[in-house]
């Protein structure tokens, strides 16, 4: 029998452009694969890490959260260069209230969650008119602001911080907590973006006088988007503060502004699981160059360019399309 | 055509610093009329677009519509009410297909309560209201990225935006600039049905002769300022008119 070469995907996306119609279990497994490895992978890592390394995967979670949340509030038309903030604002909730009310990890986490999320949302409403750069000079400056602030007045323990905050117990199950957040916020802001919630929100970033002139308050979109985005942010921040048992002044710094956004550039895009992907390529990376010294930094910043001059669509992109052009021999009737 | 109003605008002005972008326009619009805005360049119709749909804010006068001063609106608010507007310089969702464009007007509050506070299917709503606009229905053309689409059918699209949202009134800014004179007659009908329909009409063009086709009564702008009004043969022997178009002779 003649044979030729087609792709794995034809028989799904010919039969409806985003009603998938499974018929076999290799068209499943060709769908499931790209979610189900990833989940995998992570949390048989985290099996095999020892305690330094689990460390790492903990930090890199966060930073993967503070990643997708840039990516979800730029799907939204707002670019933040100030994720540090949430992050920030999230972590001192979570410290003030542990050390001062003697609050357990189990409440603080929550109420800086949604606190974080509700005082950063109430602090951009403000500048919510304003697009592009202007919102994104905003949200830069307002991080370095507070840390003067707590700098000055000494509140919350001043440059020092504070220390000696509760752990969760368990490094294991901090762990497995991180990832497990992680997942849910990929997992749930896709599915979110696929419908016609996101749908509006894509509306906004591409086209926002278009979306009035449909009959839309497309501040109170860009206010849940912002809220939403934040307080993935500020859970990020709190879960860090009881990993490290510490909140200061660093938590505001640029790191946590810039490493999300370098993540989004290495992994692509719009599509939430490529910043994930960046972020676990780009701190680990960081740790494995910890040993060259000075430098570390210079190495780190040509792998960077590398990344992003060889593959300025993003790892994320570059993987699903060679991934959705595999193709397989099948049998031809003549 | 009935005698009931259903837009007026009172003095309406505004200013952008010293410069007079529209200054004193008064006019009212009945129900089902087809108003044809015109003007040279720079005469005011656009920021006059603009007034109507809530964008820019009036420096001073006001807008009724249905009966109700909707002056200082915000857009949403004014579009929600039910006039709807297009956009010269086409503003699609560029990274949605087609047929998704549409799907942005139809979640809209106001096209959910006159369908009953349902929804439907939107899917198909959109594609056969791309089908009324001109779009060739199952090709490829109304599920592709509305960025590869050509220039015609980004005009037909924003037309079709405005249907979508089932206004009373639809504000067109400029929709046939930019299209061949077969793409413009082939527009034109769609026009006309939706006038038989019974939806009103603002529209401002440069297309003199497809305007006056359909055109029950044309205003004629200046430098922010009504220059004329009437039913369009007799606007254009205006000696204003002939004058703002083809230039007054310098008086000796």
């Amino acid at each position: 029998m003649a044979q030729r070469k087609e792709r794995i995907d034809r028989g799904i996306k010919v039969r409806s452009d985003d009603v998938f119609v499974l018929t076999s279990w290799r068209e499943m497994l060709y769908l499931a694969a790209p979610r189900v490895v990833p989940v995998v992978a992570l949390f048989v890592l985290g099996l095999v890490a020892g305690p330094y390394w689990e460390r790492v995967l903990i930090s890199t979670c966060m930073f993967a959260l503070l990643a997708i949340s840039w990516d979800l509030l730029n799907s939204a038309g707002m670019v933040s260069l100030g994720q540090a903030l949430f992050f920030g604002v999230g972590a001192y909730i979570a410290g003030t209230l542990n050390h001062y009310l003697g609050l357990p990890p189990g409440l603080t986490i929550p109420i800086a969650t949604i606190g974080g999320g509700v005082l950063c949302t109430v602090a951009l409403l403000p500048v919510l008119r304003l697009r592009g750069i202007y919102f994104a000079m905003v949200t830069l400056i307002l991080p370095m602001m507070i840390e003067r602030v707590i700098e000055a007045t000494k509140i919350f323990g001043g440059t020092e911080g504070i220390s000696g905050l509760s752990t969760l117990g368990n490094p294991h199950l901090e762990f497995w907590l991180a990832a497990v957040m992680v997942f849910v916020a990929l997992f749930g802001f896709r599915r979110m973006m696929g419908s016609d919630y996101g749908l509006l929100l894509k509306g906004i970033n591409d086209n926002d006088r278009a979306v009035m002139s449909a009959g839309m308050n497309i501040y109170h979109y860009k206010a849940q988007a912002l809220f939403m985005s934040s307080s993935v942010g500020a859970f990020a921040g709190a879960f860090m503060t009881h990993a490290y048992q510490f909140v200061g002044m660093p938590v505001f710094a640029l790191d946590y502004s810039m490493i999300p956004i370098a993540s989004v550039a290495v992994g692509g895009m719009g599509t939430l699981a490529g910043p994930m992907l960046g972020s676990f390529i780009l701190v680990p990376l960081s740790e494995l160059l910890r040993g060259l010294g000075g430098l570390r930094v210079v190495i780190y910043a040509v792998i960077l360019v590398v990344f992003t001059v060889g593959l300025p669509e993003g790892i994320f992109h570059y993987l699903s399309r060679k991934y959705n052009q595999f193709e397989r021999w099948v049998g031809v009737e003549r | 055509m009935n005698n009931e109003v259903i837009l007026q605008a009172e003095n309406l002005s505004r200013y952008f610093g010293g410069v007079k972008a529209v200054d004193g326009v008064s006019f009212s619009l009945r129900r089902n009329e087809v108003l044809g805005v015109i003007g040279p360049n720079g005469s005011g119709k656009t920021t006059l677009a603009n007034l109507l749909t809530g964008f820019v804010k009036p420096s001073k006068g006001k807008i009724f519509f249905e009966g109700q001063d909707i002056t200082g609106l915000p857009p949403y608010k004014v579009a929600d009410r039910g006039i709807a507007r297009s956009f010269q310089m086409v503003k699609p969702f560029y990274q949605l297909p087609a047929f998704k464009n549409l799907n942005v007007a139809l979640l809209s509050p106001r096209v959910r309560r006159l369908a009953g506070g349902r929804y439907g299917d939107r899917d198909a709503v959109a594609k056969d209201l791309l089908e009324e606009v001109g779009f060739e229905r199952d090709s490829w053309v109304i599920s592709h990225q509305a960025a590869s689409l050509p220039h015609g059918y980004l005009k037909r699209l924003e037309l079709a935006k405005c249907m979508a949202l089932q206004p009373e009134v639809i504000v067109l800014d400029e929709l046939f600039s930019g299209l061949s004179l077969a793409e413009v007659a082939s527009l034109v009908p769609v026009i006309e049905k939706l006038v038989h329909q019974g939806k009103t009409l603002v529209m401002i063009e440069h297309r003199l002769k497809e305007l006056f086709r359909i055109a029950d009564r044309v205003l004629v702008l200046n430098f922010g300022q009504k220059i004329a009004e009437g039913e369009p043969a007799q606007v254009m022997e205006d000696p204003q008119v002939k004058g703002a178009y083809l230039g007054s002779e310098a008086e000796e």
